[in-house]
């Protein structure tokens, strides 16, 4: 008999007979059929007047036959996605041990303050003194971001991280170039963000490994024996994918700049060091800021994103247009047309507008509503609960880089120890029968088996301690060798998919079935 | 003929002056199921320890160096339609790219079958 924390029993003494039912739902968990499957497209949910007799101007380019779009009424095609909602898994249910990465709790107030009509219902092309407000949240926003950074200057355009990153590599691109020293490679720690290399890449560089120490950090002497004329830069992940702070930045930084380069540093991690921390005291020329990570906008399924960038004095002048800009008691947007010589160096623009609006107020209502002592209470909570997780875990899992000291705001683990035939991908399916979505597996990828927890600093000890329970009970199976771990979900709407069928021959697009036996 | 391993998990069958080049068992077991492969293009010339090829398992995608210097004679393209190849067969049918051996000092270091094992040994 399983009990649950107050001691009620969960699960009848005696569970007999057959779990199968006539419609395959398992009460409340339904099953859901594809859409085009429930609303055929010859039949639709609304009733439309007849089109009146009218001469057409398409001239012989009428469609002909069906859009071929399944009809279902209104009450059939709510169900349909709240049937489907239900199958996910969400902040709003429980622990996300993928945290902030993909979305940290978001409080109700940003929400609130985002959906004031002056924030919600204008338009970017709108004249600016009818959006005086709005410039007003941009332009303090980053004047909070300058101030937690140490840094001069931002730019609050780029819309996510890894644009972020371009951003910031563009900039260090044109300040180079601009000083008649156009260089060729980017140094990226193995203890980087798989973004960097992408995005140094991508702006034209070619990018070099630097090696990580046992310890999981960079390695400083690697790293300054690689430096030379030819190298324009670094970019750096601090604190990094082990889950651990570079005590070694101002270092690098004034290696870096001794040579003649600058120094990108990945703040996708500074939710765990705001409030202590000022990159711009380390020496970092630029740096993008993950709002959902740190500021808790939402973020879940891939957008809306926003990653504004700080400048050092050095590269300040190269940032993007568009900037707004206090001037008394208005607030004035500096675009191309109104752009002055301060601003003759910039690169240029990385957006249309001006950003993500809707996370700007939030981004803002958040700092303001916690105040500098509360970011720096989340940074605290961040980083215990993550230790908290680190140190009740590692009499039972291996922690590679359990002795270099507390961890930040994620808590490494490694799939050593597991009996032979058992992997991460079987525990993370068991987690999933626990009822939790799994941690961050197989990165980074200097770490055998990567699990990678980030708790975020909401979940209180009671929450942590009932997660810890449920992976230390799967963990110990994947010791024992328990072979039930390999049919794991078993709870789930689906069981065990075919990750390799469905990467090699996906099936991506619905066919009528008798075009499929056509097909075939 | 001959065979070679290097560090980064890679076997070179020598004959003459061409090489047959893949990826080892302990490689594919450590990728896990091999869902896309891209050999490289006849005509390349490469130099050592240059991005010759590329492998996507569904944990992680991985470079494939080229482990000597000189020309690609020819990608392996039964990978393209099979990548499992690389799982089922991969020091054998499962080959990725074969190329001309322009220097053949450059063999030297690389490890011979004993020596790679108990290099894996080691990890």
């Amino acid at each position: 008999m399983s009990m649950n924390n107050q001691g009620r029993p969960t699960r009848p003494e005696h569970a007999e007979g057959s779990a199968d039912t006539f419609t395959g739902n398992r009460a409340l968990m339904l099953e859901e059929r594809l859409i085009f499957e429930i609303g055929a497209i010859d039949r639709t949910g609304i009733d439309l007047d007849e089109m009146p007799d009218s001469a057409s101007r398409l001239g012989g380019l009428e469609r002909n036959r069906s859009i071929g779009l399944a009809g279902l009424s209104e009450p059939e095609t709510v169900r349909h996605y709240t049937r489907l909602s239900r199958m996910n898994y969400a902040i709003d249910l429980g622990l996300f041990p993928l945290g902030s990465c993909t979305m940290k709790h978001n409080p109700r107030l940003n929400e609130r303050i985002a959906r004031l009509k002056g924030f919600a219902d204008i338009h970017p092309l709108q004249p600016v003194d009818t959006v005086q407000g709005a410039l007003q949240v941009i332009h303090e926003l980053g004047e909070w971001l300058c101030r937690l950074t140490g840094m001069p200057a931002v730019a609050m355009s780029p819309k996510a991280g890894a644009h972020g990153e371009l951003c910031g590599i563009l900039a260090i691109r044109s300040a180079l170039e601009a000083r008649g020293d156009a260089r060729e490679v980017i140094l990226v720690p193995e203890s980087a963000h798989g973004t960097n290399p992408a995005t140094a890449a991508f702006a034209g560089y070619r990018v070099e490994d630097i090696p990580a120490t046992p310890e999981g950090r960079v390695d400083l002497a690697a790293l300054e024996a690689r430096l030379g004329p030819d190298v324009a830069g670094v970019m750096i992940t601090n604190p990094n994918t082990c889950g651990l702070f570079e005590p070694d930045m101002k270092r690098i930084s004034d290696a870096v700049h001794a040579a003649g380069g600058l120094v990108y540093c990945d703040g996708a991690n500074f939710n765990a060091i705001v409030g202590r921390v000022r990159p711009g005291d380390l020496g970092v020329d630029a740096m993008h800021i993950n709002l959902h990570k740190t500021f808790s906008t939402p973020h879940g399924g891939g957008g809306p994103g926003s990653g504004p960038v700080v400048f050092s004095e050095a590269l300040a002048p190269f940032a993007p247009l568009p900037f707004v800009e206090k001037r008394g008691d208005h607030y004035a947007l500096i675009e191309e047309e109104t752009a002055e010589d301060h601003h003759g160096s910039s690169f240029g623009r990385m957006v249309a507008f001006h950003g993500q609006m809707g996370m700007f107020t939030r981004a803002l209502a958040y700092m303001m509503s916690h105040g500098a002592d509360g970011l720096k209470q989340v940074a605290e909570d961040a980083v215990l609960n993550a230790n908290y997780i680190l140190r009740s875990l590692e009499d039972v899992l291996d922690a590679p880089f359990g002795k270099s000291g507390p961890c930040m705001h994620e808590a490494l683990f490694s799939d050593k120890g597991f009996a032979e035939g058992f992997s991460t991908l079987d525990l993370a399916k068991a987690l999933i029968d626990e009822g939790y979505h799994p941690m961050t597996m197989y990165f980074p990828l200097v770490v055998h088996g990567a699990m990678l927890i980030e708790p975020t600093e909401t979940e209180s000890k009671a929450v942590l301690d009932e997660f810890i329970g449920a992976l230390r009970s799967v963990v110990e199976r994947a010791k024992a060798g328990d072979e039930s771990l390999h049919g794991a979900p078993f709870h789930a709407p689906r069981r065990r998919l075919d990750e390799t069928g469905a990467a090699r021959k996906p099936v991506l697009v619905w066919s009528e079935p008798e075009q499929v036996e056509a097909a075939e | 003929m001959a065979r070679y391993f290097t560090e980064d998990h890679e076997w070179i069958d020598i004959e003459g002056d061409h090489a047959t080049i893949g990826i080892t068992d302990y490689a594919q077991e450590q990728l896990g199921d091999i869902v896309f492969v891209e050999v490289p293009e006849s005509g390349t010339v490469l130099e050592k320890g240059a991005d010759a090829a590329v492998v996507e398992s569904v944990k992680a995608a991985s470079d494939v160096y080229a482990p000597v210097s000189g020309e690609i004679l020819e990608g392996n393209d039964a990978l393209a339609d099979e990548p499992a190849l690389v799982n089922t067969s991969p020091e054998e049918d499962g080959w990725f790219f074969r190329m001309s051996l322009s220097d053949a000092d450059e063999l030297e270091g690389l490890m011979d079958a004993k020596e790679y094992k108990a290099f894996v040994d080691s990890l």
